[in-house]
């Protein structure tokens, strides 16, 4: 199956003429790239670079030093599992192992719909919540095994 | 016109989740209802720490603090507190005692505590720079451009003793004075928001709940070392606090109380937000000016310290921002009024995330010298669930692990530094029996091992090898010269790796063999984990005098390690068992069980 490739909406554009000649816009540019996107295409990896007038080596380096940027698009509902400290201790790791075995998928892989992706993310900043996942910018807390199912069917049913 | 009451909805990243968005249209529809939107009005205010008991609702002027409210609850409140003025009890923290515990100056999660950082969380609206007028904002930086020299200032900051929050104690006042001493000329104040513990959030609390005082502070800071321009490096993970920094500084701009000629005084100043991207290693400021600049986040070796060469080449001060929330207070109170608070070598208030095995998590401040036991047991209200205390974690993956022993330890640098802690940004992580030390050693190490940025061996191999042998001994296959291994590796990587993240990634693993290595030697001996988490150490069994031979066990376990007759009592064949404990979850007999 061949990829469709994405071209550089005008917002974008503008958003990167406008950072170009502010000193150190590389990842300022970037989260732009990856709020339109979902994550940051190629393509447009490579024509941010032509902008910037910086080697996409440098941009590549950029990317992949930091974990908040990703190569690949996330499912339509994106889990994000809290695997903080206090989320460790109240089993978020359990919660984590039950949503890809209802899944299917492993960390980091999206669904073959492309309904779902599972991530393991850290401290979310609400561990008074623990164990918490995050779908869609939605916060779900106090979680146990027994509410995944629960979870995804609500998902699945907003289609 | 003034109001006749003021509903207080909590804000915070927790309580908003919990459903405190829908509480706060709730009260809009049903005060409009009662025809008392012109007496009472809704403030959405910062974090008020409590999150355990979240959403949390206040009621001023009587106090009345009403925990786990949901939308289905407001109409009640309305009509009940708000129109006749009667306590809704069965809202309120303890219904027993609902009488004494109405106001949260009964209830014990807040009695110990001092506020100076969170002095306006959860009182005042974030979103409205009034109200942070209103509680004497914006007040210090008056002072500081009419009445102060830069050098007063920063000679104030230096007798107040305040030392830096974001782990490793540094005087505030030196670093001013570093960057003041400078040649004039182009220089930097950055604001380090890039709280990457797991379990800490304090900084993003202060952000959302009083963005205002971190402007403020960092323009004194900026008047003080000769600085035009300011940068906050927050995470991008904090949405809600970057929307309303950006709301605050708009609001700034538009009272002059940032941009050019401040107040008429001839000082400019700005502020920008910069995102982080979710690396650990940021944290360490020549790592963090690397991420600002737009680079990867490696950090440089220091010397030359940042205040002689930061960004982009010229003087930067990286303040923390817990630190700079107190830098108002002391300016419009005074050094000597700072110092009377704390420990002799640690001054003022420490601002903790308490979450972990505990029953009220939640955002705690507390004065320097504040015991463990207070903390714990006084306001986090002692251990869930009836379990034991086991140990508190401070310091997040670079601080240690501190057993019962030392409880009642006063809290400072000093003292956290001598039992093999350090204070670290805030995180506090309490622990039970069901806890297993190599466990969290291993779970701390796993992450600074992600987290390194690999630019000097003792950290990037070291931590690899550290991880390696702890994974060896809760596999089972542990021998007792792989605890000398350990020692020696994170000795290695204490004294050659080059930033603090390195140095300190094998503080939980030696507080843990210093502490626990009971622990240890039973997963290498005895290949046992008392505390049940190292699942290739459990075994699980079938009582015979228990089982009925159902047969249930045995046809769900999906290894067929279970073998047995109906009727007579199953077996569990060891070399089969993969350990995935469906059985037990099967039994309804309770026949099996696992140690």
């Amino acid at each position: 199956m061949s990829k469709k490739l994405e071209t550089m909406t005008p917002e974008l554009r503008a958003f990167i003429e406008e950072w170009k000649a502010k000193p150190g816009n590389l990842i300022m540019v970037l989260h732009r790239v990856q709020q339109t996107y979902g994550y940051i295409p190629r393509e447009i990896a490579i024509e941010t670079s032509k902008i910037l007038d910086v080697p996409l080596a440098k941009i590549y380096g950029v990317i992949t030093f930091y974990n908040f940027f990703r190569l690949q698009k996330a499912g339509k509902y994106n889990v994000q599992v809290c695997l903080g400290t206090a989320c460790y201790l109240r089993g978020g790791d359990d919660i984590i192992k039950e949503f890809e075995r209802q899944l299917g998928v492993g960390l980091n892989a999206t669904t073959d719909d492309g309904m779902f992706s599972v991530e393991a993310v850290r401290c979310l900043g609400c561990c008074g919540l623990a164990p918490v996942a995050v779908i869609n910018g939605e916060v779900h807390g106090k979680l146990s095994s027994k509410d995944v199912t629960g979870i995804i069917k609500q998902y699945r049913d907003r289609g | 016109m003034a109001y006749e009451s003021y509903v207080l909805v909590c804000g915070g990243t927790a309580c908003c989740s919990g459903g405190g968005t829908t509480v706060v249209e709730a009260f809009k529809k049903e005060l409009e209802a009662a025809g008392l939107k012109d007496k009472v009005q809704v403030v959405v205010t910062g974090c008020l720490g409590f999150c355990e008991q979240g959403p949390i609702v206040k009621i001023l002027p009587q106090g009345t603090f009403y925990v786990q409210v949901k939308a289905e609850d407001v109409k009640e409140i309305v009509a009940e507190h708000l129109v006749k003025g009667r306590v809704v009890q069965r809202l309120c923290y303890d219904p027993e005692q609902a009488k004494k515990l109405v106001a949260e100056a009964n209830i014990p999660f807040y009695q110990k505590q001092y506020r100076i950082v969170l002095r306006n969380c959860g009182i005042i609206d974030p979103e409205k720079i009034e109200d942070y007028i209103a509680r004497d904002g914006y007040k210090a930086i008056e002072k500081v451009l009419f009445e102060m020299t830069p050098e007063q200032v920063v000679e104030e900051i230096l007798k107040s003793g305040l030392r830096g929050r974001g782990g490793a104690g540094f005087p505030t006042g030196m670093k001013w004075k570093f960057a003041q001493q400078q040649p004039k000329g182009q220089k930097y104040m950055v604001c380090n928001a890039d709280e990457g513990d797991p379990g800490a959030y304090m900084d993003r609390s202060t952000l959302e709940g009083d963005p205002h005082s971190i402007l403020e502070a960092m323009t004194i800071a900026g008047y003080a070392i000769g600085a035009s321009k300011g940068f906050i490096y927050i995470r991008a993970e904090y949405p809600l606090a970057i929307e309303r920094l950006q709301i605050a500084i708009k609001q700034a701009h538009e009272l002059g109380l940032l941009g050019d000629d401040i107040l008429g005084s001839g000082f400019s100043f700005d502020i920008e937000l910069r995102f982080g991207a979710g690396a650990f290693v940021c944290g360490e400021e020549t790592a963090l000016l690397q991420s600002i600049e737009g680079n990867r986040g490696m950090p440089k070796p220091r010397p030359p310290f940042p205040a002689v060469k930061g960004l982009w080449g010229r003087p930067t001060v990286i303040n923390n921002v817990e630190t700079l929330a107190n830098i108002p207070v002391i300016i419009n109170k005074g050094a000597d009024w700072f110092n009377k608070i704390g420990t002799a070598t640690t001054k003022g208030t420490k601002v903790f995330a308490l979450t972990g095995k505990v029953n009220n998590s939640g955002l705690i401040e507390v004065p320097m010298g504040t015991t463990l036991r207070e903390i714990i047991f006084d306001i986090g209200g002692g251990i869930r669930g009836g379990h034991q205390f086991k140990a508190a974690q401070t310091g997040g993956p670079s601080g240690g692990i501190i057993p019962p022993q030392f409880l009642d330890t006063p809290i400072d640098y000093e003292s956290l530094a001598k039992i093999g802690s350090i204070m670290g940004s805030g995180g506090l992580i309490v622990m039970d029996e069901t806890d297993c030390v190599v466990d969290i050693a291993k779970f701390y190490l796993d992450f600074t091992v992600d987290e390194s940025c690999g630019k000097c061996a003792p950290c990037r191999i070291g931590g690899r090898k550290l991880l390696n042998y702890l994974n060896k001994i809760t596999d089972g296959r542990g021998t007792e010269d792989d605890i000398k291994q350990l020692e020696a590796i994170s000795d290695a990587m204490c004294k050659a790796s080059l930033c603090g993240l390195g140095q300190t990634a094998s503080n939980p693993v030696k507080s843990t063999l210093k502490y626990f290595m009971d622990e240890y030697m039973e997963h290498i001996k005895d290949k046992k984990c008392r505390a049940g988490k190292c699942s290739k150490l459990i075994q699980y069994k079938i009582d015979p005098a228990k089982c009925k031979g159902c047969t249930m066990c045995a046809r769900k376990c999906p290894a067929a390690a279970i073998s047995g007759t109906v009727k007579q009592p199953h077996a569990i064949d060891q070399t089969k068992c993969i350990k995935c404990g469906q059985c037990e979850q099967t039994c309804k007999f309770g026949a099996i069980s696992h140690g």
